[in-house]
C-alpha cells in the first residue's frame, strides 16, 4: 500500500472522483494550473482540462453562489475556499442558499452535489486570519453536512464519500497535517461513512471526543494518561453535522466520563452542543462533569499560539481532573 | 488584452460622459416608432404573450384584494412590469432555466403554471410544491424550469452563472435567464456573478428590471451612474437598455441576447426601464415616499394597454374578446382560490423531510418528541394534529402530491 501525506490523499480522491464522473468539477482561487496554494489540486487541470478545473476570480461569495447554481443544474462541484478564515463572504450563500435549497423547494431542487473544501485550524504560525476553526457557525445550520478528517486515509475516504453524498458537505481540512500526517492510503477507490463517529481506541475510564487535527493531540494526551493507569476511550467524531450521538452516548454509558476538545473558542463552540446532548442522555451515568478543552474566547493569536491551543498537556490535566473528581 | 494608448498628462475619464440609449419599438398608441420594425411574432404567440400579461394582472389584483380581506398573509404584485417579464420569457426556449427574484409571476403564467399551482403556494397547502415552507409568492417549478424563489436578494444571480456554466458543459444549447431589480444590483452577488460570467464565458442573460424603487429607496439613491447598464462595460459584456413597457422591444432584445448567449457562450446584460406601479408588497405603502402624480404619469405608459392597442390595430384582438378574457380570468382566480383555501396544510412529517436527502436520527427524535407533545395538546396545534390521526384526513380527495 502506498504512503501518502494528506494533500496527496486529497489530490488522489479528487483525481478518482473526476476520472469516474465528468460532472465533477474543481474550482476556486489558484486551483487551476498552479494546483492550489497547498497543491491539493495539482495536475487536475492538465488531466481534465480547463473547463473542469479552473481558477475563479477572487470572490468567495461568487465561488459558492456559482457552485450552488452548478449543483442545482446537476453538476458535482468541489469548490475550494482557500482558507476557512475567508469563508465568511460566502456565509450567506452557504447558510441561506446551500443549506436550504432542498427544503425550501420541497425537494424540487437541491444542491446535494456540492462539496466545499477548506483548510482550517492553527499550528502553522498563521495568526488570526490563517488559523480559525469556524465549524460551529455552520453546525448551527440544518441542511449542511460537516466533515473533518484526521489523517490521509480518512481524508481520501471521507472526501470521496462527501463528493458522492446526496447532501451538500463542508469538508474542513486540518492544514497543519497537510504534510505532517503521512500514512498508508490504498490507491483504489473507497469511501468512509458520513455521519458515523469512529472509536479509534477502546478504554473504560474516560471518553475523549475530538475531530481533525485534535485527534493527534488527544493521542499524545492518552499516552500520558495511560502511564497514570487511566484507561481512555477515544472517539473521532469525523462528521460534526449530523453528529453521531449514539456512539458518544454508548461510550459514556461505559466510562461515565467525557472530555471534549476543539481548537475553536469555547463559547458557542461545538463541544457545548455535545456536552448538552450527552448530559441529557447519560445524566445518571456520569461520574464527573463533562469537561471541555478548547481555544480561548479570543481571536487566534500569532506569537502565543502554543499557549492558546488545547494541547496534550491541557487535555491530560482535564482527563486527570475528570477521573479524580 | 488590447493595448491602450499612453498619455502624458493626468487625464481622468468620468462615468457621466456617456449615456446608454434605450431601445424602443412600440409607441403608447399601439403604433410603431418611425424606422422601427416589429419582430417576427406570429399571431398565436402574440396572443399567448398578451393573455399571460392580462392573466398576471388579474391574478395580482385579485390576490392583493384577498390579502386585504385577510385571506392571505402576504402578496407582491408586478403591475406595470408585465411586459418586461413576459416579453423576456416568450423570447426564451421553454427549457431555458429562469431564476427569478420575486416579481416575475408573469414568466410562470406564460410557461403554463396554473392558477391552482399559484394558489397552492400562496396558501401553503398540502399541494404546494414548497410544502408550505416559504412565504407566499415563493414559487418554483421543476417542469417549467423555474427555480424556486429565495427571499435573500441577489443570491440567485451568481447561481445563474453557475447553472448556465453547467448548461454550457452539458452542450444542450440552453441558457439561463436571471431576473433581479435595480436594488439587488447593488449587492455583492451581482458583481461576483457578472465578473465570473464574463471571465468564464457563460451563456447567461442578466435581466435587470429597473422599476425605479427598492421598497422606498428611489434609484437616484441607489446608484450615481446612468442606471445599471454601464456596469457591463467594466466586465466586457454585451449590454442593451430597453423600454421595459414595450413588449416588442423586450421580446426582440431578449431574443437577440439569447442568440449571443447560446451561440457565442457570452453573458448579456439587459436593463429594462420600467416602473413599479404597485406597492413593493402588501406590507408597503408607497404614498409615504412618492407622489400620486408620479404614479399617474407611469400609468399612462401601461404596457398591457400598449400591446392591446397594437393587437387591435392588427385585427388580432377586439374589445369583446378582451371583456370575455377578463371575466373568465376573474372567475377562474376566485374558483381556484376557494379550492386552495379548503385544502389541508402539509402533513406534520413534512417539517423534517428535505432538510437532508434522508431524515437524520436526531431529526426523527425531535419529530417523535413533537408528536408526543401535540397528542397531549391537540387543540393548541390544529394544523399539526390534523395529520397525526389518519381519520381526520379521511374523505380527503387530494391526489398525488408534487410534480413529475
Amino acid at each position: 500500500m502506498p504512503t501518502m501525506n494528506m494533500l496527496q490523499a486529497i489530490n488522489n480522491a479528487l483525481d478518482i472522483a473526476m476520472g469516474e464522473d465528468d460532472k465533477v468539477l474543481c474550482f476556486g482561487e489558484d486551483v487551476g494550473s498552479f494546483g492550489g496554494v497547498f497543491r491539493a489540486t495539482s495536475h487536475l487541470q492538465e488531466k481534465y482540462g480547463r473547463a473542469r478545473c479552473f481558477n475563479t476570480p477572487l470572490v468567495e461569495q461568487g465561488i459558492i453562489g456559482f457552485a450552488n447554481g452548478l449543483a442545482a443544474q446537476g453538476s458535482v462541484p468541489v469548490a475550494e475556499i482557500q482558507f476557512a478564515d475567508y469563508i465568511f463572504p460566502a456565509f450567506d450563500q452557504i447558510v441561506n442558499e446551500t443549506a436550504k435549497y432542498r427544503y425550501r423547494s420541497g425537494d424540487l431542487f437541491n444542491v446535494g452535489g456540492l462539496t466545499i473544501r477548506t483548510p482550517y485550524g492553527g499550528g502553522i504560525a498563521g495568526g488570526h486570519y490563517h488559523s480559525q476553526s469556524p465549524e460551529a457557525y455552520f453546525a448551527h445550520t440544518p441542511g449542511l453536512k460537516i466533515v473533518v478528517p484526521r489523517d490521509p486515509y480518512q481524508a481520501k475516504g471521507l472526501l470521496l464519500a462527501s463528493i458522492r453524498d446526496p447532501d451538500p458537505v463542508i469538508f474542513f481540512e486540518p492544514k497543519r497535517l497537510y504534510r505532517a500526517a503521512v500514512g498508508e492510503v490504498p490507491e483504489e477507490d473507497y469511501q468512509l461513512p458520513i455521519g458515523e463517529a469512529e472509536v479509534t481506541k477502546e478504554g473504560t475510564d474516560v471518553t475523549l471526543v475530538g475531530w481533525g487535527a485534535q485527534m493527534e493531540v488527544i493521542d499524545r494526551a492518552v499516552e500520558l494518561a495511560e502511564k497514570d493507569g487511566i484507561s481512555c476511550e477515544v472517539i473521532d467524531l469525523r462528521t460534526l453535522l449530523p453528529w453521531d450521538q449514539d456512539s458518544v452516548a454508548e461510550s459514556v454509558f461505559k466510562t461515565g466520563r467525557l472530555v471534549i476538545t476543539h481548537e475553536a473558542p469555547r463559547t458557542g463552540g461545538f463541544a457545548g452542543e455535545i456536552a448538552a446532548a450527552i448530559q441529557e442522555r447519560c445524566f445518571l451515568y456520569l461520574e464527573s462533569p463533562i469537561a471541555r478543552v478548547t481555544g480561548l474566547d479570543t481571536p487566534f493569536p500569532l506569537t502565543l499560539e502554543k499557549e492558546y491551543l488545547p494541547d496534550h498537556l491541557k487535555i491530560v490535566e482535564a482527563i486527570r481532573a475528570s477521573v479524580n473528581f | 488584452m488590447t493595448t491602450t494608448p499612453d498619455i502624458h498628462a493626468p487625464t481622468f475619464l468620468a462615468g457621466d460622459e456617456f449615456s446608454i440609449p434605450t431601445f424602443r419599438l412600440l409607441k403608447q398608441d399601439g403604433s410603431l416608432h418611425e424606422g422601427a420594425t416589429a419582430p417576427e411574432l406570429e399571431q398565436d404567440k402574440a396572443l399567448a404573450i398578451y393573455r399571460a400579461m392580462v392573466a398576471t394582472r388579474v391574478l395580482d389584483e385579485r390576490m392583493l384584494a384577498a390579502q386585504r380581506q385577510g385571506r392571505l398573509s402576504f402578496y407582491m404584485q408586478c403591475t406595470g412590469e408585465e411586459a418586461a417579464v413576459v416579453g423576456a420569457t416568450a423570447a426564451l426556449d421553454d427549457a431555458d432555466m429562469i431564476m427569478a427574484q420575486y416579481r416575475e409571476q408573469g414568466a410562470l403564467v406564460y410557461r403554463g403554471f396554473t392558477f391552482d399551482e399559484f394558489m397552492n403556494q400562496l396558501f401553503g397547502n398540502e399541494l404546494d410544491y414548497g410544502k408550505g415552507r416559504q412565504m407566499p409568492i415563493h414559487y418554483g417549478s421543476r417542469k417549467l424550469h423555474y427555480m424556486t424563489i429565495s427571499s435573500p436578494l441577489a443570491t440567485q444571480i451568481p447561481q445563474a452563472t453557475g447553472y448556465a456554466y453547467g448548461q454550457k458543459l452539458a452542450g444542450d444549447g440552453l441558457c439561463t435567464t436571471v431576473f433581479f431589480g435595480e436594488g439587488a444590483a447593488s449587492e455583492g452577488d451581482f458583481h461576483a456573478a457578472l465578473n465570473m460570467a464574463a471571465v468564464h464565458e457563460v451563456p447567461v442573460i442578466f435581466f435587470c428590471r429597473n422599476n425605479g424603487y427598492a421598497i422606498s429607496t428611489p434609484s437616484i439613491e441607489q446608484f450615481a451612474a446612468d442606471g445599471v447598464a454601464p456596469r457591463a462595460f467594466g466586465y466586457r459584456m454585451h449590454v442593451i437598455r430597453v423600454d421595459g413597457n414595450d413588449i416588442l422591444a423586450v421580446y426582440s432584445a431578449t431574443r437577440e441576447a439569447r442568440r449571443i448567449a447560446v451561440e457565442h457562450n457570452q453573458p448579456v446584460l439587459i436593463e429594462a426601464m420600467s416602473y413599479r406601479l404597485a406597492a413593493h408588497s402588501s406590507s408597503d405603502d408607497p404614498s409615504g415616499y412618492r407622489s400620486k402624480k408620479e404614479e399617474e404619469a407611469w400609468r399612462d405608459k401601461d404596457p398591457i394597454l400598449r400591446m392591446q392597442r397594437w393587437l387591435i390595430d392588427l385585427g388580432w384582438w377586439s374589445e369583446e374578446e378582451e371583456k370575455a378574457l377578463q371575466e373568465s380570468l376573474r372567475r377562474e382566480v376566485l374558483e381556484t382560490m376557494k379550492r386552495a383555501e379548503k385544502r389541508p396544510p402539509p402533513p406534520l412529517d413534512s417539517l423534517v423531510t428535505d432538510v437532508y436527502a434522508d431524515v437524520t436520527p436526531e431529526l426523527q427524535r425531535q419529530l417523535d418528541s413533537l408528536k408526543r407533545h401535540i397528542r397531549q395538546y391537540p387543540e393548541a396545534y390544529p394544523k399539526g394534529a390534523s395529520s397525526l390521526d389518519p381519520d381526520v384526513r379521511a374523505g380527503d380527495d387530494v391526489a398525488a402530491k408534487g410534480e413529475d
